[in-house]
């Protein structure tokens, strides 16, 4: 049980995956308009997350280890034509508004990263419990990104209006532009926390469990900062070459020399 | 012309990583330098429009027939993934010199969502084969131009003087805003 709780909380704060990790950043930009679609988003991601985490740990002794990776894009995108019929025939409005996006949930290297570094190694109950941390973290990340733009690029938040009537809207925040900067300045709150505790520390830390550091991963958004984020997208042995996702991904990182750390 | 609108559309109005926020892992990691970002711009283009082209002709020709279209998330990821494979191996083949122009980028590509997105795009629009493939087309040509824009601005940012916490990937992110701004300005061209 303690280890659940542990899982939660490693979801919504340490690993964060919005705040910490910077991962799942295209259906970030893309959905933060309003809070309303950044919590749907969160909890269809939510939603995929559990069930994906729990059907690839129920099968983790049957998917043989060099097919794991498209094994695993299959059971994803399973889910998430399921989970794409529910919303059409339950919440239309979700579905309209979300669009493109709920369908290349297949492709959120979140669902991916918890797969290939928890849910292959560890039991159905506990995989379920990282699946429901890290979705909620995502979830919680999503709406807060969502209400600030909502708030200041609308005036609103949920739909209702807050602001005073002299209050004139940055409407360049809930258009793409305002996307950017927004995680620009996000990234930048970030950089700023890591500085100033390297300062404390006085020399480097390295929190990354990855065996081969940075060069390897294929985060582009972390450069360094990340905690514990051991394999995100596979980067353990791959021997066959006849692999595709896996094996280029692991090419990817091979070859990703131009990438910052 | 319709057809020319639609290209115009894909690569300038909707510009997928400016407006849409497909494939920005690429775009952030690999724009350091312009000939590194021309070089991944050639493989999405190579990649994009061949993508577009098969995974028409399965939806209509195999989807459709058989009526099982709502499997076309999971056809079209499982198809991306394994002709990224081919054209690589294909490459290295027959055509070494392209193969040693694209190579390193294209393995790149499988986790780019923009490739994904496309084939989506044009069965949510209904476009046919000849529409799919420019539209396809159109759209790697934006993602190219804007990662060769950004190199090309990435480089003379390196001698600018940022404030600490902003180097790398927040100034990176805040051109990004500013390019996607002036790209509004497209947003008349097309009804």
């Amino acid at each position: 049980m303690n280890e659940a709780v542990k899982r939660l909380k490693c979801g919504l704060v340490t690993e964060n995956p919005t705040f910490v990790q910077m991962l799942g950043m295209c259906p970030t930009m893309a959905v933060t308009t309003s809070a309303i679609n950044g919590i749907g988003m969160g909890l269809t991601t939510t939603v995929i997350l559990i069930l994906s985490n729990m059907m690839i740990s129920a099968l983790r002794k049957v998917i043989p280890d060099k097919v794991r990776i498209p094994a695993y894009i299959v059971i994803v995108a399973s889910f998430v034509t399921i989970v794409q019929f529910l919303l059409e025939g339950f919440v239309p409005s979700l579905y309209d508004s979300l669009g493109i996006y709920i369908p290349l949930i297949v492709v959120n290297c979140i669902i991916l990263g918890r797969a290939e570094s928890y849910a292959s190694k560890n039991n159905v109950i506990l995989s379920m419990f990282d699946g429901i941390g890290m979705g909620l973290g995502f979830t919680v990340g999503l709406t807060s990104i969502g209400i600030f733009r909502e708030i200041f690029g609308n005036g609103s938040i949920f739909g209702k209006t807050i602001m005073p009537e002299s209050y004139q809207p940055v409407s360049i925040l809930i258009l793409a532009p305002g996307a950017f900067f927004v995680l620009s300045c996000l990234v930048a709150v970030q950089n700023k926390v890591r500085l100033n505790k390297l300062k404390k520390a006085g020399e480097a830390i390295s929190v990354c469990e990855r065996e081969d550091g940075c060069a390897s991963c294929t985060n582009t958004l972390c450069m360094g900062k990340s905690f514990t984020v051991e394999g995100v997208m596979g980067i353990k042995e791959k021997p066959d070459k006849k692999m595709t996702v896996g094996d280029a991904v692991k090419n990817k990182s091979k070859n990703d020399s131009d990438k910052e750390v | 012309m319709e057809l020319f609108l639609i290209a115009i559309g894909a690569c300038l109005v909707n510009n997928v990583v400016l407006s849409q926020f497909l494939g920005l892992c690429p775009f952030i990691g690999v724009s350091k330098k312009v000939d590194t970002a021309a070089g991944m711009g050639g493989a999405v283009i190579f990649v994009v429009t061949i993508a577009s082209a098969i995974t028409n002709l399965i939806y209509t020709h195999v989807l459709e027939k058989l009526n099982i279209t709502y499997l076309q998330t999971i056809v079209f990821i499982l198809v991306i993934a394994a002709l990224v494979q081919f054209v690589e191996m294909f490459l290295k083949k027959m055509v070494p010199s392209l193969y040693k122009a694209l190579g390193v980028y294209l393995p790149l590509i499988t986790t780019n969502c923009a490739v994904l997105g496309v084939a989506l795009l044009n069965v949510q629009k209904s476009y046919g084969f000849v529409a799919s493939v420019i539209n396809g087309f159109g759209t790697a040509v934006g993602f190219t131009i804007a990662i060769v824009i950004m190199a090309g601005i990435r480089e003379k940012i390196e001698y600018n003087d940022i404030p600490e916490s902003f180097k790398g990937t927040p100034i990176v992110l805040l051109t990004a805003g500013l390019m996607a701004m002036a790209f509004f300005g497209f947003s008349g061209l097309i009804k």
